[in-house]
């Protein structure tokens, strides 16, 4: 769209105008798609509180050392990484390509590094606490389901949004995708960020293990 | 004119400053959680302080990370009240009987 196109449609927003929203199609777009996952996370996430808060045997196996400390220095690795995506965007606007292309490599990189410990995480409780999603040695038969189905859900989301945010630097870098392209992309990945900060305190820190 | 100004602005809006204090927060908060979980606090309690803070933080992402306070008021009303009111209507539909299941076990 034209920024003449914009300018109408900011003008005459509700008489006719194109563009009520004065933005592209591919952001208002991605405005609705992200609206439509928070409310299929918001499910997850009740149905979870529902289950959590009306078990009261339900366990606690969060220990500081490794669950804890590797999911918190995860939530610091997934808001520097929204940190560096914003700034990515902002270079983006500034016709800055290479440093927009830099910023984007940074906040893969943070998000590499939280599905790395995440996998980790997972790791230890399958091998060492033997937690699958069908049992676990606490007898709350929902415990695995929930645990693996919310994580494993948001960890789909991170694993595209590293896939994502890569295509989109490739097409940055070449001149293909212009700097829309890369806010469009920043918007699912603080939108990644912004689901995490839900379930990092609602599925480990409503559970850690009080007596370690 | 003055609209396409604020066209503009709506891309410049928003410095490296601003953002790294919004990131200062979101750290200080997640540092607040973490404090919280190992106090010795009732779970529904704890669970009703953890999601408190957890919108004050999807709060901020949204304003500022993903822009939303400096976009049209009509992209906000499109898309937020609608969100809420969905997701109120899970709330209604679960929590009476989460709670009512804890009556029962006489917890």
């Amino acid at each position: 769209m034209s920024d003449h196109e914009i300018e109408f449609a900011a003008e005459s927003p509700w008489s006719g105008g194109g563009s009520p929203f004065a933005m592209n199609s591919k952001k208002f777009g991605m405005w609705l798609f992200i609206i439509s996952d928070s409310l299929t996370f918001s499910a997850l996430l009740i149905s979870y509180a529902w289950v959590r808060l009306a078990t009261p045997e339900w366990p606690r196996p969060f220990e500081i050392w490794p669950a804890i400390a590797k999911s918190t220095l995860m939530t610091v690795f997934l808001l520097s990484s929204s940190l560096t995506m914003v700034l990515g965007v902002a270079a983006a606007h500034k016709g800055d390509r290479k440093k927009a292309v830099r910023y984007i490599l940074l906040t893969m990189l943070g998000g590499l590094a939280f599905v790395i410990l995440h996998a980790t995480e997972w790791m230890h409780l399958i091998q060492v606490e033997h937690v699958t999603p069908w049992s676990n040695p606490w007898h709350v038969p929902l415990f695995g389901g929930a645990f693996f189905g919310l994580t494993g859900m948001h960890m789909l989301h991170v694993t595209i949004g590293v896939i994502y945010l890569g295509i989109v630097a490739w097409g940055h870098a070449k001149g293909k995708f212009s700097s829309e392209d890369v806010e469009v992309s920043g918007l699912y990945w603080h939108f990644v960020d912004l689901v995490w900060m839900f379930i990092f305190p609602m599925v480990y820190l409503l559970s850690v293990n009080l007596k370690g | 004119m003055s609209a396409h100004a604020a066209v503009a602005d709506g891309h410049g809006a928003g410095s490296t400053k601003l953002f790294s204090w919004v990131w200062a927060w979101l750290m200080l908060l997640t540092a607040v959680e973490v404090f919280l979980a190992y106090e010795r606090i009732n779970v529904t309690l704890m669970f009703v302080i953890l999601v408190g803070l957890s919108l004050i933080k999807s709060a901020l992402i949204i304003s500022y990370f993903m822009h939303l306070r400096f976009e049209r008021l009509s992209l906000f009303l499109i898309l937020i009240p609608a969100m809420v009111f969905c997701i109120c209507m899970m709330l209604i539909m679960f929590f009476p009987d989460s709670v009512r299941l804890l009556q029962m076990r006489g917890h």
